[in-house]
């Protein structure tokens, strides 16, 4: 019992204190994993399920086309570095956040009108309306060759200029802005909003009855969403020095999806749990084996058959989205 | 791009429908399973893409082709047996996001196990003899494998309507997806139910998958891309509504018949924009019922 | 049990028993060579044969004693032909299994995203597939070497032979992408220059397997030759349904590329009387004494004939090792000057080398026509015609960009 009642303790502090918890977590968890890209990698997915999250776990609503505002603030980040050659790194990262924040705004605002998967189903076909886009409009994004060029940039801080180059440093600047941002998302949900937000996913109609405007709450937090995503794709840009046109497809999109429910909507960190392990996880795998698709498609049916919750979902020993953390 | 001759536009809507029949087959067996059962199956696009597999095999054992055409959806169907019985089933009662997630694992497990089974290069399933060949419309040569794949799904549907509108079981299917609590509250065991459709939808994607066989071959790839258009096709028409299927499915098909047409560049698109405009007009698809599943 | 660990480990052990030489190398650190390509997915067939070539690559350079008497090492990884996965194995490969040089990919797309990785990290890539951009500016750079073919290559050699010996009235049809498109405008282009005539042009996207519907305007137009664009499983696709329409009755029919494993799928009921240009064809044995070594060794590893893709691989590798050699060191920069100094090579099937501009790999290459029937399992086309190597099939160093 010893050993499972600390882990339960453990488990209650990471609850009651997330932000600090993450902090500790990943400030070391570069030198946990095989090599340090791959944390950046799961750092960067995990903040994208995180925003998925805050859309799907918390408001209720199942987004199939997350992948454009991800998309969206890559091809932000990439155009006005490589194309339009600015050379202000918080420029390019705010020009990311700006497109994908408006973007969630504009498709936010045709999707809502529908509910359920009719609202599901629309987000996937405006996704796909801005990949055809993106395709298309090859002179700006590269087309389906992929957004090059884009520049490594120094970090300008006031006093010293630190380079981004190794995988490292990169690493540590990606966390930075990983942990404002989950500080941020707390802020958000402890908040009266988060409250509201809950109240709808819970019960949309009394939500309403209660007098919430919930149309101005669900697009704030769809805008919201979409910019947290939009913050990971612009990381995710300044990384690879490469923007796919895969970064917009539904396949993207499903990923996501696919990592928040193994972790556990509707938990603080069940999206980052996910996709820490399904990241590891395809990694690992493909480097051993041809077939890693039927590996990672038996692990994932598994978790799905016995743990109810999601990965952490299941720590926390709660049930689907009623959880603080 | 306007030089168009009547029997050109003419070939155009025969060849859409066939493509149309495809999405038929497939978006009936998606919207029985979600009608019924509210679970989106994402591994219909692998038994689509099983059935081609199985009818390659059955046809090299018995050189037949109708026996194949007969006997691979029964297996595919068979094997969604086995799916709802020992794997949905466990899920019921629980988050509706489940069985989309598990059958997304599924879908994986099928494609990489058919790739490891049947090897990563593609097979080809011929038509016998007798549909081989074009035959003479008039205003353009057909061939005649298409004309069969249209009669034989019109066949498939017409059976359809017939087990749902004029048996007992399928009464207890339609009463089933309108309300399942009543249904059950009469003393009806639903699950031998959900079983049954979870069988017949897909061994309907087993019959796209074996029809479409050798029009386009047959590799493992063959139901990605399909499963994404049918779902499509299946919200046009309206979740839980098999005449919205049926409707859709043709629909979709002219819709990509004629925009590859007229404007080959937008064809890919033309789905989602499709869906995007009835959604927005009609929101709960053509034919579906407002308030199921929202 | 997979077949990469089973070849690896079969062929490890077989070099170590035969050669001495090999325990000697094993001594120093070995030389590690990263190859990232699509295992899995739609081109896996292709990738397969990709490996396996390098795979021969390697065990010959050990028989001998390795790079600069340091064992070769190959390490693959499955690149899901996207480009941000492509992206992340590279990094994988550099950073963790410090890999001296990368030899890879399939996809256009993929290689771009893999190119950007080798050039921050000052990694020699040689890079094994059909690209226009990877040897132009800006995606180019000192250490990236394009082995492969490409587009403009491609279609002018096979444009122009097509031109001259099956008909000047052309229907292009190609997938609506950049591989695609380049092929479709370097076409065009040919054809016109020889005084031909582009009855229509239509793209398609990628992927789509319904092409019925562009058939019955093709027909209508009666063109000579009917030029297929069309990659992977789309080519499959898109043969049955010509074909079903009667359509190889009223014209020829060709394409820019054949590929082996897809010859092989669609068989000779669809690719007879197709034409198509190939960088290698294993009946060339017959004929080319660098063909018939390369295909014995390839053979009695593993038993089947080589591929197209596979040669590729197994000159990058084999480049890789000549570099060393010649500049005496393992650096990538040191490696690609050597390479540059020294651009004559000819590894599988007569005399290659490196442009010193852009670091282009120019090469011979052949028609072959599908044959009605095959001989034996893997002779589905016969030779044509050869069409040498020569630095006019491809864009000049002024327009990719270098001065």
């Amino acid at each position: 019992m010893g050993m499972r009642g600390s882990l339960r303790s453990a488990v209650d502090w990471v609850g009651a204190h997330p932000v600090s918890a993450f902090f500790v977590f990943f400030a070391v968890f570069p030198f946990l994993v095989p090599y340090k890209a791959l944390a950046t990698q799961v750092l960067i997915f995990g903040l994208f399920a995180l925003g998925f999250n805050l859309l799907y776990g918390y408001t209720g609503l199942l987004s199939f086309g997350h992948a454009a505002y991800y998309g969206l603030g890559a091809y932000g980040t990439g155009i006005v570095l490589a194309k339009l050659h600015l050379t202000s790194l918080w420029g390019a990262i705010g020009a990311g956040l700006l497109l994908a924040g408006l973007g969630g705004a504009v498709i936010g605002f045709f999707c809502l009108r529908r509910r359920g998967i009719y609202f599901a189903m629309l987000t996937l076909a405006f996704a796909q309306l801005l990949y055809f886009v993106g395709f298309h409009l090859a002179n700006w994004t590269g087309g389906d060759d992929g957004l090059r060029g884009i520049p490594q940039l120094k970090l300008g801080l006031p006093g010293l200029t630190l380079s981004l180059e190794s995988p490292l440093g990169f690493y540590y600047f990606s966390f930075v802005l990983v942990v404002i941002a989950v500080a941020v998302l707390k802020r958000i949900l402890d908040s009266p909003f988060g409250a509201v937000l809950q109240a709808i996913r819970e019960n949309s109609d009394r939500a309403v009855a209660c007098g919430y405007d919930i149309n101005r709450v669900k697009l704030l937090s769809f805008v919201f969403s979409a910019m947290f995503a939009g913050l990971a794709g612009s990381l995710d840009a300044l990384r690879l020095t490469v923007v796919p046109i895969e970064s917009l497809y539904w396949t993207t999109s499903g990923q996501v999806v696919m990592m928040t429910l193994l972790g556990g909507a509707g938990t603080f960190f069940g999206p980052f749990v996910g996709a820490a392990t399904f990241l590891v996880l395809e990694d690992r795998l493909s480097a051993f084996t041809e077939s890693w698709p039927l590996v990672i498609g038996a692990i994932f049916s598994a978790f799905v058959l016995f743990l109810p919750r999601g990965i952490w979902g299941t720590l926390m020993g709660g049930f689907h989205g009623r959880q603080s953390a | 791009m306007f030089d168009v001759t009547l029997s050109a536009l003419a070939a155009q809507v025969f060849t859409g429908l066939v493509l149309g029949m495809i999405f038929v087959l497939l978006a009936i067996g998606l919207s029985l399973i979600f009608g019924l059962m509210t679970v989106v199956n994402f591994a219909h696009g692998s038994l689509f893409m099983l059935g081609a597999y199985f009818g390659v095999f059955i046809f090299g054992l018995t050189r037949n082709f109708w026996l194949s055409l007969v006997v691979a959806p029964l297996m595919v169907g068979a094997l969604g047996l086995v799916i709802e019985r020992f794997l949905i089933r466990r899920l019921y009662g629980r988050s509706p996001d489940d069985p989309l997630l598990l059958t997304f694992g599924l879908s994986l497990i099928i494609v990489e196990a058919a790739r490891l089974i049947w090897g990563k290069i593609g097979l080809t399933l011929d038509p016998p003899r007798v549909l081989a060949g074009g035959a003479n419309l008039g205003f353009m040569t057909f061939p005649v494998y298409r004309l069969f794949v249209i009669a034989i799904t019109a066949a498939v549907l017409v059976a359809i309507w017939f087990f749902l509108e004029r048996t007992n079981v399928g009464l207890i299917i339609r009463a089933g997806s309108r309300d399942p609590l009543m249904v059950r509250a009469l003393g009806i065991d639903l699950s031998r139910i959900w079983l049954l459709v979870f069988g017949i939808g897909t061994a309907l994607a087993g019959l796209a998958g074996i029809l479409a066989g050798p029009m386009r071959g047959v590799y493992a790839e063959m139901g990605v891309t399909m499963v994404i258009e049918s779902f499509v096709v299946v919200v046009v028409g309206g979740m839980g509504s098999l005449i919205g299927a049926v409707v859709a499915g043709v629909l979709m098909g002219q819709v990509v018949g004629l925009t590859t047409f007229f404007a080959p560049a937008l064809a890919e698109i033309m789905v989602f924009v499709a869906m995007a405009v009835v959604l927005l007009v009609r929101p709960s698809g053509l034919f579906g019922e407002a308030g199921l599943l929202e | 049990m997979n077949r990469r660990s089973f070849l690896a480990s079969t062929t490890l052990a077989g070099a170590t028993l035969a050669f001495p030489a090999v325990l000697r190398a094993q001594g120093k650190d070995p030389i590690r060579i990263g190859f990232p390509l699509p295992l899995t997915g739609p081109f896996g067939a292709l990738a397969a044969d990709q490996q396996r070539g390098a795979q021969v690559a390697a065990d010959e350079l050990n028989a001998k004693g390795g790079i600069l008497g340091r064992k070769v090492e190959l390490l693959f990884r499955d690149d899901q032909l996207k480009p941000a996965v492509g992206a992340q194995r590279t990094q994988e490969l550099i950073d963790k299994e410090k890999c001296l040089f990368i030899v890879g990919g399939l996809a256009a797309h993929v290689q771009m995203a893999i190119n950007e990785q080798t050039k921050k990290s000052k990694v020699l890539f040689i890079s094994v597939s059909q690209s226009d951009e990877i040897s132009a500016k800006p995606d180019t750079s000192p250490l990236t070497f394009h082995e492969a073919l490409n587009p403009t290559i491609t279609s002018r050699a096979v444009g122009g032979w097509i031109a001259d010996n099956l008909g000047k009235k052309w229907w292009i049809i190609y997938a609506d992408y950049a591989w695609g498109k380049q092929n479709n405008a370097v076409l065009q282009e040919v054809l016109k220059k020889k005084g031909g005539t582009v009855l229509g042009a239509t793209p398609y996207p990628l992927g789509s397997a319904e092409f019925s519907a562009h058939l019955p305007k093709i027909q209508a137009a009666k063109p000579e030759v009917l030029v297929t664009v069309t990659p992977g499983a789309d080519n499959i696709a898109f043969l049955k349904q010509a074909i079903s329409f009667g359509m190889k009755k009223d014209m020829r029919i060709a394409q820019p590329l054949h590929w082996l494993p897809q010859l092989k799928e669609g068989g000779p009921e669809l690719y007879a009387d197709i034409y198509g240009g190939t960088n290698f064809y294993w009946e060339l044995q017959d004929t080319i004494p660098q063909v018939k070594r390369y295909v014995e060794a390839y053979q009695k590893k593993f038993n089947t004939p080589p591929g197209d893709y596979g040669c590729y691989a197994y000159s990058g590798v084999m480049e890789v090792a000549r570099g060393c050699e010649l500049a005496k060191s393992a650096d990538s920069e040191k490696v690609a000057d050597a390479l540059r100094k020294s651009p004559v090579y000819d590894h599988y099937k007569g005399k290659q080398w490196w442009r010193a501009c852009d670091n282009k790999s120019f090469q011979d290459l052949w028609i072959v026509k599908g044959r009605d029937k095959a001989k034996g399992d893997w002779g589905l086309v016969e030779v044509v015609s050869k069409i040498p190597a020569n630095e006019e099939l491809d864009r000049t160093c002024a327009q990719k960009g270098h001065a």
